[in-house]
């Protein structure tokens, strides 16, 4: 595709890293075995926990027996939330998404009460995990089972109490609305305009609870020997641990070293303070000794965040030509049992993203937070943008049904036009850059639209038992997290800066310190990749250190699709204070005025001469700094902290081709073609990566994957026998294609990409999956859409008549069935 | 306690070990092979997988006594001389890792799937890999790989 736009290169004219395929250097450890997980590291005299948890969703915790534990062999102590509740800190609540948001204290331990079952309320510390384990299980608890919240809905009524003591279960009603931010018109408007002479759709959608299922199960080492406390955690976040830590637990934060050390996927599920954590570090200051928690699977999948869990409820307003005129939104949303580090702001991250790539004029956006007895949701890749773009990419399909026409061209009748960007939203943001047609275009050739509807034509007139569906799906997101201003004004505690660092050493290697923390994604490589053409270096010259607070002192970590546009454009601004702090330098050596010098491939020359100095001499003068101009310090070193002024959008369009057998439900996916701008491409291998494994992941919310609790609060889907990570023989082989229109917020035009294939694939999937029953008369199957409820919505016509019915509770307050269901379509 | 007696990546190891004790566990905790990774406690995931007597099995799903008397390879035992296995150099080509943490688990189950069909189909690799989750890439590189490491091969 065509870039027009002119991008920052850097001061290099010589060849490009940015853009190559290069191949990661992370790998040569990871391919060998050579990793450092947390859960290797063994230190001197460590001991070992095993946690007690709650079988219950919800009771009172009334006799703790340790006793027989405590003289288990081996075992060291036995805590519990009562012995240290004064101690123990308490897990922080990041986000008020409102001033009076209901939030109830989130003990590390349970001191009094389980709210969900897998709670943490009692902690065995052994000199050996085995031993530790199985001590844990001769710690006798006693409980007063109470009545637990569980469905969504009623809990939204109250009729349970998920913690009686705050009389509601109600967290945060938190509202946008276009005609009151003065960015469009009144939504209430559009819609009685469109019931008298337009069209309304009202639909409501159920997002499944998701488990983001990250491979390394979690895993935390604290050490309290010598003068600071260092904590290994298998986690994203280790400076805004590092801060959690020192503000809740009264340790110094200069006390406090935190080391990410390889860590093995994260996908927002390590985006987290934890309990595990805390006890951990509890553990090792009470005994004094190096102590290690990891987890099991199973404690992983009940006890670690949750994503997902919403109910939408949508309402939208549209002209007998299938130009959208309004679009009202209310959510419900389960935060679990405690409000997280994040907790309702992941709703309200999808607040700004239902109005998508479209030009409504009217919009308003409502989520009611809710507290339940289940495990607690926090981010998963994506965090509330995926939930919006399904909802809004649902509705287009289901307005394009309407209308007879082709779901395409009602997309591009109400998207914004290349030639209108920058365009401000209803929802207030402004999209720098995009080529919605230019992608779709591409996408439509890659997958053969205008033939394989040919074939759905054909198939549908054959009667054919398998029928073909075709999914479409166009859609952008904000990520980039995120200007600092904009995050103040949602209440958000912490900025959206990053820093980074560039150390130039005497040798000519590059140090680069960066503050985002990588546990995948390739930021040595790509960090590299830019460095070097920045300074003019050799790829394999620069090292990139992250992910300890003592290296790296300073940052905000990585999530929300944010290192490269934020942390990379803090790299670009670092890299390019080393030129301007060599150029007095260079200009000193050579002989030459500093408005003669020019820097080109890693070298300083003076113009109209073959005098030169390169960037490894230079380094080598200011590290001896024999000869120095006056008053210039001796070294080239640089940070820089940058703070972004605008999100990231990325944008892409994605078509889905899936094959139904309607005799049996079952499912074949057969083609899936993504066409993405993410902007300027650093390395086409690691963007592909980024999406291959994000489409996976939305296609497993679409068809598989969905965290299952009974009646009476227990997580069924607690393994990986019953939690559907999909497997190699489950996915296709993609068609990627790539539409590339720089972003103008930040140096090199970048955009992010970890999180677009997620935001993207879901509702791609749902549409084919729709559009292959339509001839049945359906019009929605539930999330994930097993070959059974599949089945059922042929068969049974519950496509159809289930969706008419949820539609209605928009306006009938009255019913709160529960339609989580596991069987129904 | 039983005495064991296991070759592990080519060197003999003589150690006591709790009956209950997995394969897994004796890996990591006694011999330091941390390469070999647990990812669940239901066999799933497959992160465990290496070599026993040249067949790939999942290594939480083994004694260690079991192991006694054979043969077993972890994923740091492929590279001879500094000289990656062609499966290892096929996944670093292809892009075939993100975090990492699947692939040991996967190096050495493409590696029994290759040694049982030399030429496999993508249906062919998708299904011998099946035993094995991968949450970073989608699967899309990984099963590149394999098939460039048998046309490697070829």
């Amino acid at each position: 595709m065509t870039v027009t736009d002119e991008v920052s290169t850097g001061s290099t004219g010589g060849p490009r890293e940015v853009g190559s395929a290069r191949r990661r250097k992370e790998d040569q450890r990871l391919i060998t075995g050579r990793t450092k997980w947390t859960d290797n590291i063994q230190l001197p005299g460590m001991l070992h926990i095993a946690m007690v948890r709650s079988p219950f969703a919800h009771a009172r915790i009334t006799h703790i027996d340790t006793s027989a534990a405590k003289s288990a062999p081996n075992v060291v102590t036995v805590l519990t939330g009562q012995e240290v509740s004064e101690e123990q800190g308490v897990l922080a609540n990041a986000w008020p998404i409102t001033p009076d948001q209901v939030a109830p204290v989130h003990p590390p331990i349970a001191v009094d009460r389980v709210t969900f079952a897998g709670e943490v309320v009692a902690v065995v510390v052994a000199r050996s995990a085995a031993e530790a384990r199985d001590a844990a299980e001769l710690v006798d608890v006693d409980y007063d089972e109470l009545p637990a919240a569980l469905d969504l809905k009623e809990a939204a009524e109250d009729k349970v109490l998920a913690h009686p003591d705050l009389g509601t279960n109600k967290s945060a009603l938190w509202v946008f609305d276009s005609a009151e931010a003065g960015t469009g018109g009144a939504v209430d408007e559009a819609i009685d305009k469109a019931r008298t002479d337009g069209i309304v759709l009202e639909r409501e959608y159920r997002q499944q609870r998701l488990i983001p299922a990250f491979m390394e199960p979690r895993s935390v080492v604290v050490d309290p020997t010598g003068e600071q406390i260092t904590m290994w955690s298998a986690t994203q976040i280790p400076h805004i641990l590092r801060y959690l830590l020192a503000a809740t637990t009264g340790v110094s934060e200069s006390k406090i070293r935190v080391i990410a050390p390889d860590v093995g996927g994260g996908f927002g599920g390590k985006l987290q303070s934890t309990p595990e954590e805390w006890i951990t570090f509890l553990a090792a200051r009470r005994t004094g000794r190096p102590v290690k928690y990891t987890e099991t699977r199973s404690e992983s999948l009940m006890a670690a965040h949750h994503g997902r869990d919403q109910w939408q409820r949508l309402t939208l307003a549209a002209t007998k030509d299938g130009t959208v005129t309004g679009l009202k939104v209310d959510l419900l949303a389960d935060l679990g049992s405690y409000v997280s580090l994040v907790g309702g702001g992941v709703p309200v991250l999808g607040a700004f993203m239902f109005n998508a790539i479209y030009k409504f004029p009217a919009y308003q956006f409502k989520v009611q937070t809710v507290l339940t007895n289940k495990a607690w949701t926090d981010a998963y890749r994506g965090a509330g943008r995926p939930e919006a773009t399904f909802a809004i990419e649902r509705l287009m399909d289901e307005l394009a049904h309407e209308l007879g026409v082709d779901p395409l061209e009602i997309r591009e009748k109400n998207w914004i036009k290349h030639e209108e960007f920058p365009f401000t939203t209803v929802a207030g943001l402004e999209y720098d850059t995009g080529n919605y047609e230019q992608a779709t275009a591409e996408a439509k050739r890659i997958f053969g639209y205008d033939e394989l509807r040919a074939e759905q034509q054909r198939r549908r007139e054959a009667n054919d038992p398998v029928q073909l569906g075709i999914g479409v799906s166009t859609f952008t997101e904000m990520c980039g997290l995120a200007p600092s201003r904009v995050l103040g004004q949602l209440s958000y505690g912490a900025g959206g800066w990053e820093h980074a660092s560039v150390r130039m050493l005497p040798t000519g290697k590059v140090e680069v310190i960066t503050g985002a923390s990588a546990h995948g994604q390739g930021h040595e490589t790509a960090w590299s990749q830019i460095v070097a053409d920045r300074l003019g270096v050799a790829f394999e010259d620069v090292e990139v250190l992250h992910g300890d607070t003592q290296i790296s002192h300073k940052g905000l970590d990585t999530y929300g699709s944010r290192s490269l546009v934020v942390g990379g454009e803090a790299l670009v601004k670092a890299a390019d204070k080393v030129i301007e702090k060599a150029r007095p330098i260079a200009a000193h050596l050579l002989e030459a005025s500093v408005d003669d010098l020019e820097f080109k491939d890693g070298s300083f020359g003076v113009r109209g001469t073959d005098k030169g100095i390169a960037m490894a001499d230079l380094a080598a003068a200011a590290f001896t700094g024999h000869n120095l101009p006056d008053g210039v310090e001796p070294t080239l070193d640089s940070d820089a902290t940058y703070d972004p002024v605008n999100f990231s959008y990325p944008h892409g369009t994605h078509l889905c081709a899936v094959e139904i057998d309607t005799e049996t439900g079952g499912l074949t996916m057969r083609k899936y073609t993504a066409v993405d701008d993410v902007g300027t491409i650093v390395n086409p291998l690691i963007v592909e990566g980024q999406l291959h494994g994000g489409l996976v992941q939305g296609i497993a919310q679409a068809l598989f994957e969905e965290a299952v609790y009974d009646d009476s609060g227990t997580l069924v889907s607690a393994s990986f026998v019953d939690y559907l990570v999909p497997t190699a023989a489950d996915t296709i082989s993609f068609d990627l294609g790539t539409s590339v229109t720089p972003s103008t917020t930040n140096s090199l035009g970048t955009k992010g990409v970890g999180e677009a294939g997620t935001i993207a694939s879901t509702p791609a999937v749902v549409n084919a999956v729709v559009d292959a029953l339509r001839p049945f008369g359906v019009s929605d199957v539930r999330m994930p859409c097993t070959p059974e409820r599949i089945w059922k919505a042929i068969h049974t016509g519950g496509g159809t008549e289930p969706t008419e019915k949820d539609a209605m509770p928009h306006f009938d307050e009255n019913d709160v069935a529960d339609r989580t269901d596991g069987a129904s379509a | 306690m039983t005495r064991i007696n296991v070759t592990v990546d080519g060197a003999s190891y003589s150690d006591d070990v709790e009956p209950r004790m997995l394969l897994v566990q004796y890996l990591r905790e006694r011999l330091g092979k941390t390469g070999t990774v647990i990812g669940c406690d239901t066999s799933n995931c497959g992160a465990c997988t290496v070599h026993l007597d040249g067949t790939s099995v999942k290594s939480c799903n083994v004694l260690a006594v079991q192991a006694d008397g054979h043969e077993v390879t972890t994923v740091e035992g492929l590279a001879t001389d500094g000289e990656l296995h062609p499966v290892q150099q096929a996944f670093h080509e292809n892009h075939a890792l993100q975090c990492g943490f699947c692939t040991p688990g996967m190096i050495m189950q493409s590696i029994d799937l290759l040694k049982e069909n030399a030429d496999p189909s993508e249906e062919e690799i998708r299904l011998g890999l099946e035993g094995n989750l991968c949450r970073c890439t989608g699967y899309h590189n990984i099963v590149k790989a394999v098939q460039a490491a048998a046309g490697g091969s070829r």
